[in-house]
């Protein structure tokens, strides 16, 4: 397939490890890089590629999953702004099973709630229009990747003077919650894989204080085999130099300035505010919230009543710790015996992006065997 | 009250992943329990007056009735015939349920029936019974169907799991994902962007009988790769054999669009449905020939060996990646979601 096949190479992959066996062995100490995305987490498991990174490098999950940051809390008002009346709440797929205080929201659906998975902003507007009489509540998560999509949708519902669409705002920016992590005592990170996609929107400026204030590299990534391997060594690279840098791998996507446009409408729709986030708690400017002329349009304002008091995560599960890469999935209690993806407790289960879920899916036994003798019995 | 059942159905207990295996062993089994039942095949065999007869059930609900590449008739009539012919089973008859939504078109519905017929008629079977409910406007999706298939299985076939040895290879008739990548992208409204999605709903009878015919003795098991796709039915296969797989994923092979459409959405094409692939392990000394057999019909040109049968822990299917790590795959676990970015 173009633009993937030649990024998956095995060959080359093969030389690349040895190439980042040569640069870990260089800097002669552990390397600890935290991939911020959970596409990159999904990717790192996908394809097996802890076989061929160097021991002394040790990934760290991030942040970077916008189901898996969503706070408690707000799941809970979802699901019981869906169980009003007259409400259709849209939803992506990956919010459908995360928990709330009693239940999911495809729980509250299999028990009457009209909840609707939907693929974008614009499918819920779809929804609001075909359905007049009923309020649409859209529930907007994401990073900078979806926030344009959802701010073009506000425009439009505003310019067709649609009054029944609302959203129920939990999106997030990825450059303050980097400065948290960095700012945070029990957390230890030496480098940075930056988010493919987000930077795709924002381009590279927001991640300047990474290496200019704290003197962490970071390297924007595709998501194929190779351009993580690639990006580890770029890391590798600058840590090796002393001279980190906000460095772009992911070069057919992602331009400096970003995509002005998909900026501009944000700007236009959203402000910033401060945010709850699951595992690293508030964080100042993080979040968005409608500017005051589409104020009206916040399904927080309209139904403030309905949004219950701060909810800790269940008794056990140490989601926030994985968040925060303070922690591994396994090494929560919880994980894989009374949290599945069947049945998740914590939001980290949950999402094909999260790291949990990734652990669970491909993790457990995938370095019992190396690489190598899979390959030979395959083929023998 | 997380962790565990909420004590109601979701839809996930039907995707054919592990809540719907959950079911079956902890409500369905217990209840109606007989050996038939607990081999828990995609078909039951059961004796009758010296034949051994094949019989099998589905219910087919699929949004949109018609993908590119098929549609629910044909899919109920091919999924019910594969069910079937994948236990080593010579397909007669079927039987159709119809479930109709009121309101649903008359048109729609012919559409349907003429593709059952055109579908039976291919696959070599009569449709000999049938019934009709219609149910409110708002209680169903348009159309629902079940089948039901009977079949004989000829003296000396004998298949199933527990005949896969260490040494078996793992063979697969055609590309993978096709299906659940055409059904995807129409429920996506992505058909415009990605062309070339085609369903690859087909009867395999065919090929079923030409591998059982042209090595008796060496095919140990056939599955056909529906719901969960290819991984879950090799992580089944290794599980009910007790052995552990090896795989090779520069083996398997993926249609462009399919990997397309994949990549956009974020889901794994290993993990989508097929409607017509057939998964099956044969004896090592003719796996190369099976493969050259299967070529040489339409619905097998892209036959391909994917792995081998190891000595290991019984039900880990571990795969090499394209990239050269390893990677252990597991059952589908609720649905396959869309990424949000």
């Amino acid at each position: 397939m173009k633009f993937a096949d030649e990024f998956r190479e095995s060959s080359l992959a093969r030389d690349l490890s040895r190439t980042l066996a040569r640069e870990a062995e260089a800097i002669g100490r552990p390397v600890r890089i935290m991939e911020v995305c959970g596409g990159h987490t999904h990717a790192i498991f996908k394809f097996g590629l802890y076989d061929l990174l160097p021991p002394s490098v040790r990934m760290i999950h991030g942040p970077g999953c916008p189901v898996c940051v969503t706070p408690r809390a707000v799941v809970e008002m979802a699901v019981r702004l869906a169980e009003q009346p007259g409400i259709i709440l849209c939803t992506f797929g990956d919010m459908m099973r995360v928990p709330g205080r009693t239940r999911s929201l495809a729980q509250a659906r299999a028990l009457g709630a009209d909840v609707r998975m939907v693929y974008s902003a614009l499918d819920a507007l779809e929804i609001a229009r075909r359905h007049p009489d009923r309020t649409v509540v859209w529930f907007a998560i994401g990073f900078e990747t979806t926030v344009p999509g959802t701010a073009s949708a506000v425009r439009r519902a505003r310019a067709e003077h649609l009054h029944n669409f609302l959203l129920l705002c939990n999106q997030v920016t990825i450059a303050p919650a980097l400065r948290a992590i960095l700012e945070a005592p029990d957390v230890r990170v030496d480098a940075f894989i930056g988010p493919g996609h987000v930077s795709v929107i924002i381009g590279t400026e927001p991640y300047r204080f990474v290496a200019e204030q704290y003197r962490r590299p970071v390297v924007i990534s595709g998501f194929e085999p190779l351009d993580i391997l690639h990006s580890v060594f770029q890391i590798l690279r600058q840590i090796r130099s002393g001279r980190p840098e906000v460095a772009v791998q992911y070069r057919r996507a992602v331009r400096p300035e970003g995509n002005r446009l998909a900026l501009e409408v944000m700007e236009e729709v959203f402000e910033p505010r401060d945010q709850e986030w699951r595992g690293l708690g508030v964080i100042p400017a993080s979040g968005l919230a409608l500017r005051p002329p589409y104020a009206d349009m916040d399904a927080l304002r309209v139904f403030a009543g309905l949004l219950p008091p701060a909810l800790p995560d269940p008794r056990g599960c140490r989601c926030g710790e994985v968040l925060r890469g303070v922690a591994t999935p396994p090494d929560c209690p919880l994980f894989g015996t009374a949290c599945t993806p069947s049945y998740p407790m914590g939001a980290c289960m949950v999402s094909a992006e999260g790291a949990c879920a990734a652990y669970y899916r491909y993790g457990r036994s995938t370095a019992a065997q190396p690489a190598a003798e899979v390959g030979e019995i395959a083929r023998s | 009250m997380h962790g565990r059942d909420p004590g109601y159905i979701l839809v996930a207990h039907g995707s054919g992943g592990k809540l719907t295996g959950d079911l079956f062993r902890d409500l369905f089994l217990p209840a109606f329990r007989n050996p038939y039942l607990e081999q828990a095949g995609d078909q039951a065999v059961v004796p009758l007056d010296g034949v051994r007869l094949a019989v099998t059930t589905d219910s087919f609900v699929v949004s949109p009735l018609f993908f590119p590449g098929g549609d629910i008739g044909r899919l109920a009539v091919y999924g019910t015939v594969n069910d079937l012919a994948v236990g080593g089973a010579v397909p007669a008859y079927l039987t159709a349920g119809f479930i109709i939504e009121e309101g649903l078109s008359t048109e729609d519905l012919r559409r349907v029936v003429q593709s059952m017929s055109e579908a039976a008629a291919r696959a070599g079977v009569s449709i000999i019974a049938g019934d009709t409910k219609v149910v409110e406007r708002g209680k169903g999706d348009g159309l629902f169907i079940n089948t039901t298939g009977v079949g004989w299985v000829p003296p000396g076939v004998e298949l199933g799991p527990a005949r896969i040895r260490p040494g078996d290879r793992l063979l697969v008739s055609g590309p993978v994902g096709d299906h659940g990548a055409a059904v995807m992208a129409r429920r996506a409204g992505l058909d415009f962007e990605v062309e070339g999605l085609v369903s690859d709903t087909a009867p395999l009878a065919g090929l079923v009988q030409a591998l059982l015919a042209a090595f008796p003795g060496a095919v140990r098991c056939m599955r056909d790769a529906t719901r969960g796709g290819l991984a879950t039915v090799l992580v089944e296969l290794a599980t009910a054999s007790g052995k552990a797989f090896r795989v090779d994923e520069a083996a398997i092979a993926v249609r462009e669009p399919v990997r397309g459409l994949c990549e956009v959405l974020g889901i794994d094409p290993l993990y989508a449905a097929c409607e017509g692939r057939m998964v099956a392990v044969v004896a090592a000394d003719v796996a190369e020939a099976a493969v050259e057999l299967l070529r040489t019909y339409p619905d097998g040109q892209q036959a391909m060996l994917i792995g081998t049968v190891a000595e290991g822990p019984p039900g880990e299917v571990l795969m090499r990646t394209v990239a050269g790590g390893s990677r252990r795959l597991e059952l589908l676990e609720g649905e396959q979601l869309p990424r949000i970015c």
